[in-house]
């Protein structure tokens, strides 16, 4: 009965009304030997009593954020989210509509797709985004199949190993059936994309370059050095974001000769849940738009004011099936609301001044820690980051995590998290800030370091 | 009362091809234009590029639909037209005039022979409807 | 202000009046020094980014939009009064299963000890995500008979992906990938993409006239250079692939795997175990049969279902028990990798698996009567539309323009003017077999009232097609805004700059 409106004496009127005399009639042409006649093992039907009773003790059995000082980030940074965002995204005329084919009633979603879009095109710097990718890692896959389009016949791919590993682990999966080698090019000592390293592993085979800024390390790359290198060979550059804030502060990569970004936005205002659904974006040059994959909102002015649509659809896998840009369908549609919101309160001076919020408490830890004086923690790398560093433990990165849970801390993810069973960096521990945490919590932070 | 020029020759493809010495243009037909409905963009050749007859040398898009173009007879792009960038409803407009898509320079008109002309196409057409 | 002279007349146009004000991007209504966020004090000293990022520095986000919360939620609040729902009328797009989404898993999902657990958090304080995980994957293996599910797939067509790369891998492991999958002439226009994406070339199997797979063609076509064959069932037409065992029989005899597209699992959920069929991978929509909502486009979830053969190559991680609670487990030297980050769309599988819960072992209903509001659409309109394949429907029907056609009224006509009466179009793209497709699903959650005004709708269209063609080819009328011209739209959308974000002259048709 649940969420079935018509009573049983409903339900027999329409069976009479199609002509069958018991509903398994209507399942006639399904072989007898498949059919099951009796329910399946499932436990009778809970009432919402019931449901908040079993599965709030699940709920209740996780560490929420909420109830401790965290520091996680490593590729999800949970932001605040204005209270109105999460209030506005339960409306049934966004929550429960459907992809925006029929343009004529769905104005509203395709306004705010196109929104995000403009959002994500004056964020990074580049002309067209599109409405949004699953997550960050699918994202980058996306944008090398498309630079493997534009570029035509060419075989290898080139990324850093300063991309978050999970993206790296993603584009293996993907690529591996179709043909495309990957050159991994190696962190220099100091855990930046070494230029020399990156310009020696492109060649004419090469399809387009990949760096991370910031990148796993937390450390601020140059996206000039993956435009430059790819340039020199015809190939084209990758741009990956994980971390959407920093673009409020740092050259974005359309302004540095980055053809093509990538990443995840979930920064602007997603709740992590537990990793996903989250919000994948691609950004490119207005000239390779043609070969972008998933959906697009255009707008198109007419006396009446402006109106909005899915457009340039050719590209897509309900018309052009296996020869399509990707086979995306479903995307992330509400979540690119959810950040589109989040954005348009934030606003261009929200957006600095969060950013300068995170920046300033990552560079107080930082400096917590360089005069700790104890030889037993120290940042890795020396250079410039944004809201997140890897920071070097002497003693095990689990009892130091351990040590800073007792104190309701969530003290950070340790790098062997990122790529299990890969034995790199096991003395790392990647911590994150964001304009959720006070110093209050910096300093115990400090504090418990210093107990070691 | 026939809708298609004398003055050149049919493929089954739907293409149409007018030769002059020893270079030819080629369009879509009147008919090809009215089933693919309203032309959004079309992409064309590189000059110089050299494709056998039959081949696909380009696609033509509506808005809910993609056609692969197929070259009639073997040979080389010379000219395409390059007002269908801004214009490409010109395709709907004028199919058999403005709306031409590239110019070729023959290389073997071996494929004419294979090729209809505007009274045969008009029945293939109706043919084709009954189908 | 000069609307004010309006309401003196006695009916001020309400559609142009919201017309105006509602339908501009933010970006236009943007004002200089609005700001909609406070935000808590700077309580250490602050940093400089000149300083720190020397030439790599920004200083702005030019043309970033500026605003007050009012104007946030106002802007927002009046766009999403320009949408149809769900919530507000049947929504009879066929295959993409528009349901009631039910709000105690929006509740359950938004709990702070699901919404707010990072991904990175430590296993002894994620056990209840875990455990979650868990539940959901028994739940799936008792509705499908499968051996081990992933949650991997981030929504059906990339269920479609790691399915088609499982099977690939498999076949890598047995000796050679094989060239080719075979997908029906019916099928969603994801299978053919996916088996693209994982590497086959794509070969199509025509449908019969009843709309069904032919057992005779198929076992010309299915060669040992065939991977998999990929179906769908109820089929895209709503039609049951009745020799459906014939078919698996013929493709395991060659060696290959069956794929089911599970994004029609809302027809059968409960009443067969797509395992018992003789399918071996299988995606489900878990934003179609299990009610999560889609939300203008998604998020959705796609987990993969997979027989014996196939559980070594399962993408990672997978949860597994672990004494008295569970672990993420890296392990499986087979697998064909990560999918993505993280675990899934874990918030869409908190809103699976409240949903199962709350019909548990009656969920069959849900199948029964998806059947019967389409059995019943189909009976009320059959004297009206045409159907192509006159096969017994499941959860959905598929008629076409034909009928309307001769007045020149194709289905884009009709479902533009089903607007006007205040219901959501059916799907018209697909399947490709039926020109002029009408594909229409009610599903369960359709009251008997609902459907018979939805009837009542299509059948006077039918009538004004036939009277006055004129009235349904230029709907729709009373809609926020009249039909678009998406011709228009793509080829301005195809020059140089035009996804700028700024106000530009108004486009007339030329
Ligand atoms: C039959 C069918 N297969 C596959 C898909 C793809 O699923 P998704 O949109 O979740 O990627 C859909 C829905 O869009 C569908 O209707």
């Amino acid at each position: 009965m649940r969420y079935i409106p018509n009573s049983p004496a409903e339900q027999a009127d329409l069976l009479r009304e199609v002509g069958v005399a018991s509903v398994d009639d209507l399942f006639a042409t399904v072989p007898r030997e498949v059919f099951r006649k009796s329910p399946p093992p499932l436990a009778p039907p809970m009432s919402e009593v019931e449901l908040r009773r079993d599965l709030g003790a699940l709920a209740a059995k996780n560490a929420a954020a909420t109830c401790y000082a965290s520091f996680l980030g490593a590729g999800l940074y949970p932001h605040h989210s204005p209270a109105f965002v999460s209030q506005l995204l339960l409306r049934g005329e966004f929550l429960t509509s459907y992809t925006p084919y029929q343009p004529e009633v769905s104005q509203g979603t395709l306004t705010a797709i196109w929104e995000f879009q403009s959002h994500v095109a004056l964020l990074t710097g580049l002309d067209v985004a599109n409405a949004s990718m699953y997550e960050g890692a699918s994202a980058l896959v996306e944008a090398f199949l498309m630079a493997e389009r534009l570029t035509k016949k060419r075989t290898r791919v080139v990324v850093s190993k300063t991309v978050h590993p999970e993206y790296l682990a993603t584009l293996r999966t993907y690529l591996a059936y179709l043909g495309l080698e990957i050159v991994e090019v190696p962190a220099g000592s100091d855990g930046v994309t070494n230029p020399a390293a990156l310009a020696a592993a492109v060649d004419d085979e090469t399809i387009a370059v990949a760096v991370q800024s910031p990148n796993v390390f937390g450390l601020v790359e140059d996206w000039s050095v993956a435009a430059e290198a790819a340039h020199a060979k015809g190939a084209l550059a990758i741009g990956v974001v994980n971390e959407m804030f920093s673009l409020a502060l740092l050259k974005p990569p359309g302004e540095a000769g980055i053809d093509i970004a990538c990443g995840e936005a979930a920064s602007f205002g997603l709740p992590a849940s537990f990793g996903g659904p989250l919000v994948g974006f691609l950004a490119c040059r207005d000239g390779f738009k043609r070969q972008i994959p998933g959906r697009l909102a255009g707008r198109l002015e007419t006396p009446d004011g402006p109106v909005f649509a899915l457009t340039l659809s050719t590209r897509e896998q309900h018309i052009r099936r296996e020869k399509a840009t990707s086979n995306i369908c479903t995307n992330q549609g509400l979540f690119a609301l959810a950040a589109t919101m989040t954005l348009t309160a934030l606003g261009k001076h929200g957006l600095r001044e969060t950013a300068l919020l995170c920046l300033s408490k990552s560079e107080y830890l930082k400096a917590g820690i360089g005069k700790l004086g104890t030889g037993k923690f120290a940042v890795a790398f020396p250079g410039a980051t944004f809201n997140e560093f890897a920071l070097r433990c002497g003693p095990p990165v689990e009892e130091v995590l351990s040590a800073l849970e007792k104190a309701q801390i969530l003290g950070g993810v340790p790098f062997t998290r990122l790529a299990p069973g890969s034995g790199e960096h096991e003395d790392l521990l990647l911590v994150a800030t964001t304009e959720r945490n006070r110093r209050e919590d910096l300093d115990r932070y400090l504090d418990v370091l210093k107990g070691f | 009362m026939s809708s298609y020029p004398d003055d050149r020759l049919y493929s089954e493809s739907h293409e149409w091809i007018r030769v002059e010495g020893d270079t030819a243009t080629i369009g879509i037909t009147d008919h090809a234009q009215k089933e693919l409905g309203d032309v959004v963009f079309v992409e064309l050749p590189d000059l110089g590029e050299i494709f056998d007859e039959g081949q696909e040398f380009g696609t033509i898009e509506s808005v809910k639909a993609v056609s692969e173009l197929f070259l009639p007879v073997a040979g080389e792009i010379v000219e395409v037209n390059k007002g269908l960038v801004d214009e490409p409803n010109a395709v709907n407009e004028d199919p058999h005039g403005d709306g031409w898509l590239v110019k070729v320079k023959v290389t073997s008109d071996d494929a004419l022979n294979g090729l209809m002309n505007a009274a045969a196409y008009e029945k293939f057409v109706e043919e084709e409807a009954k189908a | 202000m000069s609307d004010h002279g309006h309401l003196a007349s006695p009916a001020p146009d309400a559609s142009r009046l919201d017309r105006r004000r509602g339908s501009s991007s933010i970006f236009d209504a943007s004002r200089p020094g609005r700001r909609g966020v406070l935000l808590p004090p700077l309580d250490v000293p602050g940093a400089d980014p000149e300083a720190l990022f020397g030439a790599l520095h920004r200083t702005e986000v030019a043309g970033e939009v500026e605003a007050s919360e009012v104007d946030a939620i106002r802007h927002f609040t009046r766009l999403s009064q320009k949408n149809m729902s769900i919530d507000a009328n049947l929504y009879p797009l066929g295959s993409c299963t528009m349901k009631h989404n039910p709000r105690i898993n929006e509740e359950i999902a938004r709990l702070a000890g699901f919404a707010e657990v990072h991904p990175y958090t430590p296993g002894h304080l994620s056990q209840g995500a875990l455990e979650l995980i868990a539940r959901l994957e028994a739940a799936l293996i008792a509705l499908t008979g499968f051996a081990r599910i992933t949650f991997q797939p981030s929504a059906g067509a990339n269920g479609e992906l790691a399915g088609c790369l499982m099977i690939r891998a498999a076949h890598v492991k047995a000796g050679a990938p094989r060239k080719y999958v075979l997908v029906p002439d019916s099928a969603h226009g994801t299978n053919p993409a996916s088996a693209h994406f994982a590497g086959y070339e794509v070969k199509e199997l025509p449908s019969t006239p009843r709309g069904t797979l032919d057992p005779a063609d198929l076992e010309k076509k299915m060669t040992d250079e065939v991977a998999a064959v990929m179906i769908t069932v109820p089929n895209t037409l709503g039609v049951f692939e009745e020799n459906i065992l014939e078919v698996t029989r013929i493709v395991h005899a060659k060696g290959g795997y069956v794929y089911l597209d599970g994004a029609n699992f809302n027809a059968f959920v409960g009443k067969i175990r797509p395992a018992d069929m003789g399918v071996d991978v299988m995606h489900m929509n878990l934003h179609k049969t299990f009610s999560t909502p889609h939300g203008g486009g998604g998020p959705g979830a796609g987990p993969v279902g997979v027989g014996a053969a196939l559980v070594p190559f399962l993408p990672v991680p997978t949860v597994e028990p672990e004494g008295t609670g569970f672990r993420l487990d890296f392990d499986h030297p087979d697998s064909i990798g990560r999918m993505r980050t993280f675990y899934g769309n874990f918030g869409v599988l908190v809103r699976a698996l409240t949903y199962i819960l709350s019909y548990g072992q009656e969920i069959g209903e849900v199948a029964e009567n998806a059947v019967l509001n389409a059995n019943y659409l189909r009976k009320k309109l059959a004297p009206f539309y045409h159907l192509k394949y006159d096969a017994p429907s499941y959860h959905e029907v598929v008629f076409d323009d034909k009928l309307q056609a001769a007045r020149g009224v194709h289905n884009i006509d009709v479902a533009k003017r089903l607007m006007d009466y205040g219901f959501h179009p059916p799907t018209m793209s697909f399947p490709l077999i039926v020109p002029g497709a009408l594909m229409i699903e009610p599903t369960e959650s359709e009251p008997i009232e609902e459907l018979d005004a939805f009837a009542d709708a299509m059948i006077a269209i039918a009538r004004e097609a036939e009277e006055s063609p004129e009235l349904v080819t230029s709907a729709p009328h009373v809609t926020p805004v009249g039909r678009i011209d998406e011709a228009l739209l793509a080829r301005e959308a195809s020059k140089a700059g035009s996804f700028a974000p700024v106000l530009r002259a108004p486009v007339r048709r030329s």
